[in-house]
């Protein structure tokens, strides 16, 4: 559990976020391009960390249908920026495990007119689970 | 021959968008009697009441009917420019076509018919009208506040800074109220006492003001600028001009277990007491219920430690008429008996508690000393719930429909000062919604979330559940995060729902002053004339109207003092003529209308008539008019006919009636 507490310490020093300011208004949830994909709610991820629930946020398959699109952040009227939790709960995870974005070889295999740029760029950053 | 006109008023399109009002003053026209008629936009604007004089004097007029909204908003402004086109204001007649008709239906070609049957109904009255003329009663410039609270207290401060005498009757035998027994106060946290004794203490040495405390307001008669109050002083059985208020009988007296009603029955009290330290006036009074010497005859103790031989239990209650001009009610709130929400089982344990005891314990002069403890074992709680909402926002019987509009703000403010003085006490807050409407108020909210980490959890709690190892558990619901909460706690608050006092229908039947379902005074305009009773010459300040706060409680008791003032200014006030009178020709004396006034303005006299040439000694009816507010029940009361109402004959009643059947 110490651990646990250090952890989240963490998360919230590296995404600058503070649980304490959301109002739980539920915009950020609102805006979510993925919601229907999402087990844990943007907004929820707020509330597991204030309460210390980071085993559940670590197995969310939320880390993953994130689009990292920033909707949430953008729009949110307390200035919680939920997406950068997410984002560092899923740095933390990758932490743990290792890398799992793509390699330069594989991406540049990707290249084609159709693809958009800022797919290429997440892809350094996550790809498997 | 009766020239009648009819004003037929869109009131935008709150009456046209429903109503055919060109069809209303086209059907007007084709009435007996009527010479003009017309439909017009806004027929209160200036423009719409210069049509009305113009056509009164151009048409030479002797009634007029504007058909428009309810006489209760706009009659008077009628009447008035009715006076300014040199005609009698009484011979001015409402058809209700707005709240009655067009507000209420959806067809429009029905509510065009039943607009035009009202119309002819008002017609066919004023054709009988005859013109009246309000007679002048004159102003007892002296008010009278009951309840000596924070909204009586500034309600008389205001009064008398205008120069008027003002009394204060307050039950208790101190004056204070419900501010004196709290800690601290929302949003800034400043001291209860510290800014409230020193208005205590102004409004004793105040000469203005006369403070009747330990007193009950018995009856009232009379009517605006002309009451009668009996007040009953009770007996304190000490006397209030030789006491000195050393508290020594006190310290002495030998009964200790009345339950105090100021620490909302967490300790004890003696038997002689004053409810606080700074109570105002300090002179004890003797509870006879449980004083041993009034119970068995023996003892005395307080008389004999009483070096001013102010005890005395000889002291009866004295009862005392006073005439005033105004009254302001101010009589306050109590929280709600909790016997029907024992799912939190505040009834099955000590420490589950409600706000406002919560306040004394926090508070330095307080059953505990300020120290936050459980009342059952003494000990500090580490885990504290609140609820809010116990009895707030509730459809069913058990509680009340409103929002008590304080405990958002108290239960945040309670939370963070235990957070503050604790801070290894873990605090949670269960709320179905937080409402922080007012100056740095949701800050205030947010500063207990943010910067005291209180726990808030959007969600009930179900049930709370008292183990025998003295811990609450608490089971809720988080409905954010889908969750069940359970927690073990030590303490447990209910942020209770607020009442009126349970006198206040009992003063308001006698004040004749109107009362909502919930037994909140009614105030005689929701937005226009929030601090005035309905019932003339009575004016309403603080929580009696309504849920609210101490800022907004004084600004209330400084509205509702301004209109007293207004009305202690004038000498004469003009009275209503639409009054009550009885032919004695026609009365027998049966004394039916006397049993049916509301306001007492009915005697009888025992006098020679002249009944048709033969003269008779007979017992007939006779109607005070400075009393009559003309409701009419006599009229309907009366079986011989023998009464009937200025303004409102029967023979008009009856017009109106078979115009409505024609």
């Amino acid at each position: 559990m110490s651990s646990n507490i250090e952890t989240i310490n963490i998360i919230k020093e590296i995404s600058g976020v503070n649980p304490l300011r959301c109002m739980k208004c539920g915009k950020c949830t609102a805006s979510c391009m993925a919601y229907d994909e999402m087990d844990i709610k943007p907004h929820q991820f707020v509330s597991y960390i204030e309460r210390g629930d980071l085993e559940s946020l670590m197995l969310s398959e939320s880390l993953y249908k994130c689009l990292g699109c920033f909707a949430c952040v953008e729009r949110c009227p307390r200035n919680v920026q939920p997406g950068k939790l997410i984002d560092a709960v899923r740095q933390t995870v990758i932490r743990q495990r290792g890398a799992e974005g793509m390699t330069t070889e594989e991406i540049r295999q990707l290249i084609t007119q159709e693809v958009p740029q800022q797919l290429l760029v997440s892809a350094f950053r996550r790809n498997r689970r | 021959m009766p020239r009648i006109g009819v004003f037929v008023c869109h009131c935008g399109t709150n009456i046209a968008g429903t109503i055919d009002v060109a069809k209303v003053a086209e059907m007007a026209a084709a009435e007996q009697g009527v010479v003009f008629s017309k439909d017009y936009q806004y027929m209160c604007s200036q423009t719409g009441q210069t049509l009305i004089i113009d056509a009164i004097k151009e048409y030479k007029l002797t009634g007029i009917v504007v058909c428009s909204c309810s006489p209760r908003m706009h009659e008077t402004t009628f009447r008035n420019a009715a006076q300014r086109a040199g005609l009698n204001p009484y011979m001015v007649e409402i058809a209700n076509i707005r709240e009655q008709c067009s507000w209420i239906h959806k067809d429009r070609e029905e509510a065009t018919e039943k607009a035009v049957i009202l119309m002819r109904a008002a017609v066919a009255k004023v054709c009988l009208n005859t013109p009246l003329t309000a007679g002048e009663s004159g102003v007892t410039k002296r008010a009278l506040v009951i309840g000596g609270g924070i909204a009586g207290i500034q309600t008389a401060l205001d009064i008398s800074a205008a120069g008027f005498k003002v009394d204060i009757v307050e039950k208790t035998p101190s004056i204070g109220g419900r501010m004196s027994q709290l800690d601290k106060t929302f949003p800034t946290l400043d001291c209860s006492a510290c800014i409230l004794t020193p208005k205590m203490v102004e409004a004793a040495s105040d000469e203005n003001i006369t403070l009747y405390t330990y007193s009950e307001v018995e009856k009232v008669s009379g009517f605006v600028g002309n009451f009668k109050v009996d007040i009953r002083k009770k007996a304190r059985s000490v006397r209030a001009d030789k006491c000195t208020g050393c508290g020594v009988c006190q310290e002495k007296c030998p009964s200790k277990k009345a339950p105090s009603e100021f620490n909302r029955g967490l300790n004890n009290r003696s038997a002689i007491y004053t409810p606080f330290a700074q109570a105002i006036p300090n002179v004890p009074v003797i509870d006879r219920e449980n004083c041993i010497k009034f119970q068995t005859g023996k003892c005395g103790v307080c008389s004999k430690v009483c070096q001013a031989n102010a005890i005395d239990y000889e002291q009866e209650d004295e009862m005392i008429t006073v005439e005033y001009g105004a009254i302001v009610v101010a009589t306050g709130f109590d929280v709600i008996n909790l016997d029907k929400y024992d799912e939190y089982a505040y009834s099955k344990s000590k420490d589950v508690i409600t706000s406002l005891e919560l306040e004394r314990i926090m508070n330095a002069a307080g059953p505990t000393g300020g120290h936050l403890e459980r009342l059952s074992d003494g000990k500090a709680p580490k885990e504290i719930v609140f609820i809010q909402c116990v009895g707030s926002r509730c459809a069913d019987e058990r509680g009340k429909s409103y929002c008590s509009k304080i405990c958002c703000m108290y239960t945040a403010k309670q939370a963070m000062l235990i957070r503050d003085k604790y801070p290894d006490t873990n605090v949670t807050v269960f709320y179905i919604d937080i409402r922080t409407p007012g100056k740095n108020f949701d800050e205030f909210y947010r500063r207990a979330v943010e910067d005291y980490n209180v726990h808030y959890i959007k969600g009930q709690v179900g049930k709370v559940l008292p183990e025998s190892s003295g811990k609450l558990i608490v089971v809720g619901s988080d409905i954010i995060d889908a969750r069940h909460v359970i927690i073990p706690a030590d303490m447990v608050v209910l942020a209770a729902a607020i009442e009126p006092n349970k006198d206040a229908r009992k003063i308001a039947t006698m004040l004749t002053a109107s009362i909502d379902n919930n037994n909140f005074l009614t105030e005689a305009h929701a937005k226009l004339r929030p601090v005035e009773s309905p019932t003339a010459g009575i004016f309403l300040s603080g929580v009696c109207q309504g849920p609210r706060d101490i800022p907004e409680t004084v600004a209330m008791a400084g509205s509702a003092a301004a209109k007293v003032i207004g009305l202690l200014s004038k000498d004469r006030l003009k009275s209503n003529p639409c009054t009550a009178h009885s032919d004695e020709l026609m009365c027998n004396g049966c004394s039916t209308c006397e049993k049916v006034c509301p306001y007492g303005a009915i005697s009888y006299e025992t006098k020679i008539v002249n009944d048709h040439g033969v003269k008779k000694e007979r017992r007939v009816a006779v109607v005070n008019a400075a009393l009559c507010q003309g409701c009419g029940a006599c009229t309907v009361a009366c079986p011989s006919g023998a009464m009937d109402l200025s303004g409102f004959s029967n023979r008009q009643i009856i017009a109106e009636v078979d115009a409505v059947c024609r």
